[in-house]
């Protein structure tokens, strides 16, 4: 059974001018432990649909969403908002762009976790809250953990901000990981880092994770299968080797040549948008 | 001779924690008609440097120079001309309440450009040249996509003819696809107007092909400078190599030389 | 502008405040030919029907000397209306040049200009005007003085406010490395993003010196007999509380249509303007 399978959801906004569609039928699944990426540019629906399965955007009144969700085979749409928002930060937890600022600078790092671990279980004593975040961070490769610890976010490098957050988005064992741009705020060689460390945890876990990113270096070594979006419409997916190696979709191959390359191959001359993009969806099937 | 000469220039900041010497002891000179790509994470006093040269701040010491005449803090109307700016985030440098054509036509009016009657015409060619229509001159930046924003701050940064081009993350808030439009056009500007760009960024892979030298800047000071092609071959300083060696690669060419240069190390 | 108004009648209570706003405009400029008796916004004295309750010929009532109420109510819109307006033309502009100056400049010009803006604001407003109404004879001209030399400050801190951070935004380096002086880049560039505050502003503030100007009056330092006003109206009447109360209690439905109205506006227009701004 598929950790996380979207069934042609569809998303779209009531606003004073009409309707806004946003997705138009986007099918995806993630199954136990693997590392799916959601590719596109600013605008395509990616984030929208992290929102979705976050069951962020089923609360605002002007959204209109069809289609299923299923999250650990339960349909998202029949639960109620609450238990939407129990699997947050248990079942379902997220990383996002800026370590720095999704952290509250008004508590200790430690306050924060305990409270993250509490969320799974109400009852833990202060003193277990301690030992499991410096376990957590411990794994993150945080030479001195209780320093950490007792230290307030803007105290801390970017890079030790978003260690943090991986350990905090970890802590509860997950099954789902949604890491939106994770570390785009920081810099490349901090976020090429805090990246491969991330790989490391969620491949000793066995955790799924939806990685949304723009940046397709980036996704070629974390991910293990692609999707990629364009205008609301997946457009091309199938394992990372197949999608680099050999992308069909006019609008996957006009994306990888628009990434200048540190070879040196010059400036790509892509269109910045063409009705080949529009074409149907290009399946490589899931390779495995 | 150099276009601009950065001659031992440093600049420290007295901040409550102590002074910050932002930029240390740094001296490059600009060749009339090169990209010059200045890179370096966060805090190694690019920008700072880059406020310098455009005169935003003064140095706490060294010189500036201009085609050999040192360059005052309070800069005079010609030397302002001269360098012009694009910057990273094209919403904000655009005010939201002016058209894109009285932002363009700014620098026009304050250099007297051209006769008054004849500006809308050099708005709408400026408009023009960066591959936008005349008509969107009345239109209000906010009705404009990322990349069509970045154009109009270079067509507002060309009209007044400069001679250097302080370009200051161009492109990084931009899409990838609206990222390699862009790139070419300027690379375009620069052959046909024989423009200087100094080109900020921390995206090596840009740099690689956009630039003709390369100065590596960490913790305020110019740590490794030297033509492209022979920085991400054989870089000189280990600094060099773990930037290259950090860029997100995606295809086997890049991961064989990424690799090659962590061997080397 | 068209379009501004059109939004705001999609909210049922920026509609309301619209109405409202629109309703005391509309009695204040016709007043001479709205009001039953044009004549009584004068000293007329008609003992014969004075302290009448309201009735078909008088339908607020009359006053103590025979007034009928509801022609001296429409009257004294239009001198709320002018002092308000008045007030707000001087004093708008003086505070946003001092703000826009302060907040763009900086160094010592922000911190002379914001330590005076302070002293202003640091003395409570009525008691300033009551100051300044005690040296200077109790007139209008003298009342709008008051009230403008305690409404500009605020004007100068709003504005600073804005002035500071749009300081930090890109198109105002943008001009600055173009080359643009500095009253270019502080009215041409910043003014134009701190206006939609400043409308805002000055929506709710009419209602605001209409309560200021009918305290005042209700003091008996603002607008002087026989020149009708709500505060002295008010003040008048509430010694003959509650057998007369239509003295009292229309000049204050009045004042609370006014400035209920303009605050409605105003928190309609603040929506309307900083979503498209």
């Amino acid at each position: 059974m598929s950790v996380l399978s979207i069934n042609d959801l569809r998303l779209s906004f009531k606003g004073l001018r009409g309707k806004t569609d946003v997705l138009h039928g986007i099918d995806l699944s993630i199954a136990k432990g693997e590392r799916v990426a959601l590719v596109g540019e600013s605008g395509s629906g990616k984030s929208v649909t992290a929102r979705i399965v976050l069951g962020l955007l089923q609360e605002l009144r002007n959204a209109r969403i069809s289609g299923d969700v299923l999250f650990e085979g339960q349909a998202l749409a029949a639960m109620t908002a609450k238990s939407r928002a129990d699997l947050r930060g248990t079942d379902m937890s997220m990383i996002f762009q800026d370590p720095t600022s999704a952290l509250n600078p008004t508590f200790t790092i430690g306050r924060q976790f305990a409270e993250v671990l509490r969320r799974r279980d109400k009852t833990l004593s202060a003193e277990t809250c301690a030992t499991r975040a410096a376990d957590a961070l411990a794994e993150t490769e945080i030479p001195d953990p209780a320093r950490v610890l007792a230290s307030y976010p803007f105290q801390l490098s970017g890079g030790m901000n978003q260690r943090v957050m991986i350990a905090m988005a970890l802590a509860n064992r997950p099954k789902l990981l949604l890491a939106d741009e994770p570390g785009t705020a920081l810099d490349v060689s901090v976020q090429a880092q805090t990246l491969k460390l991330m790989h490391r945890l969620v491949a000793d876990h066995a955790t799924a994770v939806l990685f949304i990113s723009h940046n397709l270096g980036v996704v070629r070594e974390f991910a293990d299968r692609v999707y990629v979006i364009y205008r609301g419409r997946i457009v091309e997916d199938g394992p990372t080797a197949a999608i680099f190696a050999h992308p069909r979709h006019a609008y996957t191959r006009a994306l990888l040549d628009a990434v200048p390359r540190i070879t040196g191959a010059g400036l790509p001359d892509v269109p910045e948008v063409s009705d080949a993009f529009l074409a149907p969806h290009i399946s490589h099937g899931s390779g495995s | 001779m150099s276009l601009l000469s950065i001659a031992n220039v440093s600049k420290t900041f007295q901040t409550p924690g102590g002074p910050v010497h932002a930029v240390k002891d740094v001296e490059i000179d600009v060749q009339p008609g090169e990209c010059l790509a200045i890179v370096g994470e966060s805090g190694s006093g690019k920008t700072t440097l880059a406020n310098m040269v455009l005169g935003i701040l003064g140095a706490t010491e060294g010189t500036i120079s201009f085609e050999g005449a040192a360059l005052p803090i309070k800069r005079l109307r010609d030397h302002r001309r001269m360098i012009q700016l694009v910057q990273q985030n094209p919403l904000s440098a655009l005010n939201p309440m002016r058209s894109v054509g009285a932002a363009i036509r700014l620098g026009l009016d304050t250099y007297g450009i051209g006769a008054r009657a004849d500006r809308w015409g050099r708005v709408e060619a400026a408009l023009e040249a960066v591959g936008l229509p005349a008509e969107m001159r009345n239109r209000a930046p906010t009705a404009l996509s990322g990349g069509q924003r970045q154009r109009v701050s270079i067509a507002r940064a060309l009209a007044v003819e400069p001679k250097l081009v302080v370009l200051d993350e161009p492109t990084s808030a931009l899409d990838v696809l609206v990222q390699a439009r862009v790139l070419r056009l300027l690379n375009d500007l620069r052959r046909d107007r024989g423009l200087t760009y100094i080109f900020i960024t921390h995206d090596l892979a840009v740099v690689r092909n956009v630039a003709d030298r390369v100065a590596v800047f960490q913790s305020g000071q110019l740590v490794e400078l030297g033509a492209t092609a022979q920085i991400f071959t054989t870089p000189q300083t280990a600094y060099a190599r773990s930037l290259i060696g950090a860029v997100p690669v995606v295809d086997d060419a890049e991961l064989a030389l990424r690799n090659q240069l962590a061997e080397g190390a | 502008m068209i379009r501004t108004i059109l939004v705001l009648t999609r909210n049922p209570l920026s509609l309301l405040g619209l109405i409202l706003v629109g309703l005391v405009i509309v009695a204040a400029v016709f007043a001479p030919w709205l009001a039953p008796y044009p004549t009584h916004n004068g000293a007329v004295v008609d003992f014969l029907n004075n302290n009448r309750a309201p009735s078909a010929q008088n339908w607020m009532g009359t006053d103590l000397v025979g007034r009928d109420i509801f022609s001296r109510i429409l009257y004294a819109y239009q001198i709320s209306l002018t002092l308000g307006v008045v007030v707000l033309v001087i004093a708008t502009p003086i505070g946003t040049i001092i703000g826009l100056l302060a907040g763009y400049v900086g160094g010592w010009v922000e911190a002379v200009l914001m330590r005076v803006v302070d002293v202003f604001l640091s003395i409570p407003p009525l008691v300033l005007a009551i100051a300044m109404m005690g040296v200077l004879e109790p007139t209008l001209t003298n009342a709008m003085l008051a009230v403008t030399a305690m409404w500009w400050p605020w004007y100068a801190r709003l504005v600073y406010a804005i002035a500071r951070s749009e300081r930090e935004e890109g198109y105002v380096l943008a001009a600055e490395v173009i080359g643009a002086g500095t009253p270019h880049i502080a009215f041409r560039e910043i003014l134009p993003n701190c206006l939609p505050a400043i409308i805002t502003k000055m929506t709710l503030d009419m209602g605001f010196v209409i309560i200021i100007a009918s305290s005042l009056s209700f003091l008996g330092l603002g607008v002087q007999p026989p020149t009708p006003d709500l505060g002295s109206m008010v003040a008048e009447g509430a010694r003959y509380l509650p057998d007369s109360w239509w003295l009292t209690v229309f000049p204050g439905l009045a004042i609370l249509i006014a400035v209920f109205g303009f605050n409605l506006l105003g928190d309609g227009l603040r929506e309307v303007l900083e979503i498209d701004g």
